[in-house]
């Protein structure tokens, strides 16, 4: 399983007025959560950590058993260990079944683990009675419920989300809350949400990593964060001053 | 006015009985088309996949060749395999100048770049997010692809029926090919162009109707896909 995640000298040049450079070490068991305004390049970063996109400059290592992995861009089982959730995860125009399948035919399960792990994180997300049904016919909600329900299935050792919760109403954003929390609790995986949400980072994280302008400014715990940031820049940007 | 509704009431004749020639020829005429249709698909679907998996020098000159051989004239076609089978061709030594076998290869050379232009068209114009969300899943960039094509399958089917509706219109190309040997090479299209030259009409028109008939189910059917397609 992997447990530690290291981000070392990124740097990712998009173009004459964004450039991402960072360093990142982050361990499995508490939720984290990056925020930042926008174009800070918090999805950036998710990409680049879950190996989607490779950095300019740097590398990722994935730590297994305490050893780092070798070549996570070039190895898609090292990429298999991580899945990220999109801000509007695209649903495939199949069955709600089939759309939580994918991930696990990928890897290769059988098809009774299949559909032992489909019915049970159908159950998790609240979606059981629907895995018929055409996808393309969810609600906004249960788009996102599916999104996440793809997600869990596979069990992966590190969960990225990108804004989980973008443009879903309040109901629906405390279930998935919930369901997120639930999952983490049970599972002890390593958990990295991007949120515009500051009320969901307080809400959901243990630690919080503050990025701006392609840097991380600050990473604490989020009862320092939202209490005590040590920087000047985090104190302005928990207070609304910096958008 | 009495010739053309006799002409008419004898061809539905030998469409109800059977008629032993008629229904030869409409056979081979599945049988080619539905061959050449099958091959062509799989060319077109490789080519898709490699245009939307790779990026290399030349790639747009490509597109824009596929897209022009959709409107290749299928008498040009026909000309350039007659060319190439004839015995003292490139290709003469297979000696399959006039044999089912030239006007299939004919029918791939006619339908592939309808197949492979439309699918390639349906396969860039399909959301980007949809091949983000499969690696997110780990697909491979190849199966991330094939994830899309699967998407995206009814504009996809619609664009092979759009083939098999070409190649089973067209007349051009399996006659210069094929020769228009009785029992043979003889195809509905050509063999309409042969009767009505005779002046023979009841054969010709039952040929026609069954030939509308196809059509008609063929755009039934490209019309039912695409409004999948839209719906998805």
């Amino acid at each position: 399983m992997i447990e530690r995640i290291q981000a070392l000298n990124i740097k990712k040049q998009y173009n004459s007025k964004f450039e991402l450079d960072c360093s990142l070490d982050i361990k499995n068991g508490p939720i984290y959560t990056i925020v930042g305004p926008n174009g800070s390049g918090k999805s950036t970063l998710l990409r680049i950590l879950s190996l989607i996109e490779k950095p300019d400059n740097g590398s990722v290592i994935y730590h297994d058993g305490g050893k780092p992995l070798a070549a996570p861009f070039k190895d898609i089982e090292i990429s298999r260990m991580a899945v990220l959730v999109a801000t509007r995860s695209n649903i495939f125009n199949d069955t709600v079944y089939n759309n939580i399948a994918y991930g696990l035919k990928l890897r290769k399960f059988n098809k009774k683990e299949i559909k032992d792990r489909v019915m049970s994180v159908l159950k998790d997300v609240r979606l059981d009675g629907k895995e018929r049904m055409n996808a393309m016919g969810l609600s906004s909600g249960e788009s996102q419920r599916l999104a996440l329900a793809r997600a869990f299935a596979i069990n992966p050792d590190i969960l990225f989300l990108d804004e989980p919760t973008a443009s879903l109403d309040p109901d629906n954003t405390r279930v998935i809350e919930d369901i997120i929390t639930e999952w983490q609790r049970k599972s002890d995986k390593i958990i990295i949400i991007v949120t515009h949400s500051l009320p969901q980072a307080k809400a959901i994280s243990d630690f919080v990593i503050f990025i701006y302008k392609g840097k991380i400014i600050e990473l604490s715990g989020v009862d320092n964060f939202f209490e005590k940031p040590s920087t000047k820049l985090a104190e302005k940007f928990v207070f609304g001053e910096v958008y | 006015m009495d010739f053309l509704i006799n002409s008419i009431i004898k061809a539905l004749e030998l469409i109800v009985s059977l008629d032993p020639e008629l229904t030869g020829i409409v056979v081979l005429s599945f049988k080619v088309s539905g061959f050449a249709i099958i091959i062509s698909t799989i060319i077109a679907l490789v080519i898709t996949l490699v245009l939307d998996l790779k990026n290399f020098a030349g790639k747009n000159i490509i597109v824009t060749l596929i897209n022009t051989l959709m409107g290749l004239p299928p008498v040009v076609a026909g000309l350039m395999l007659y060319l190439i089978f004839s015995r003292s061709g490139l290709l003469g030594f297979m000696s399959i100048l006039y044999t089912p076998a030239a006007m299939v290869v004919a029918q791939i050379v006619l339908a592939t770049p309808i197949i492979a232009a439309l699918s390639y068209a349906a396969v860039v114009s399909a959301d980007p997010g949809l091949k983000f969300t499969a690696l997110t899943l780990g697909a491979a960039p190849c199966q991330a692809t094939i994830k899309v094509m699967k998407n995206v399958r009814y504009s996809i089917l619609a664009s092979v029926l759009a083939g098999l509706g070409r190649v089973m219109a067209e007349v051009g190309a399996v006659l210069i090919v094929g020769g228009n040997i009785a029992g043979f090479t003889r195809v509905m299209t050509t063999a309409i162009a042969l009767e009505a030259d005779k002046g023979d009409f009841e054969l010709a028109i039952a040929l026609g109707m069954i030939l509308l008939c196809i059509a008609f189910v063929l755009n039934a059917a490209l019309f039912h896909f695409q409004k999948k397609g839209v719906q998805r």
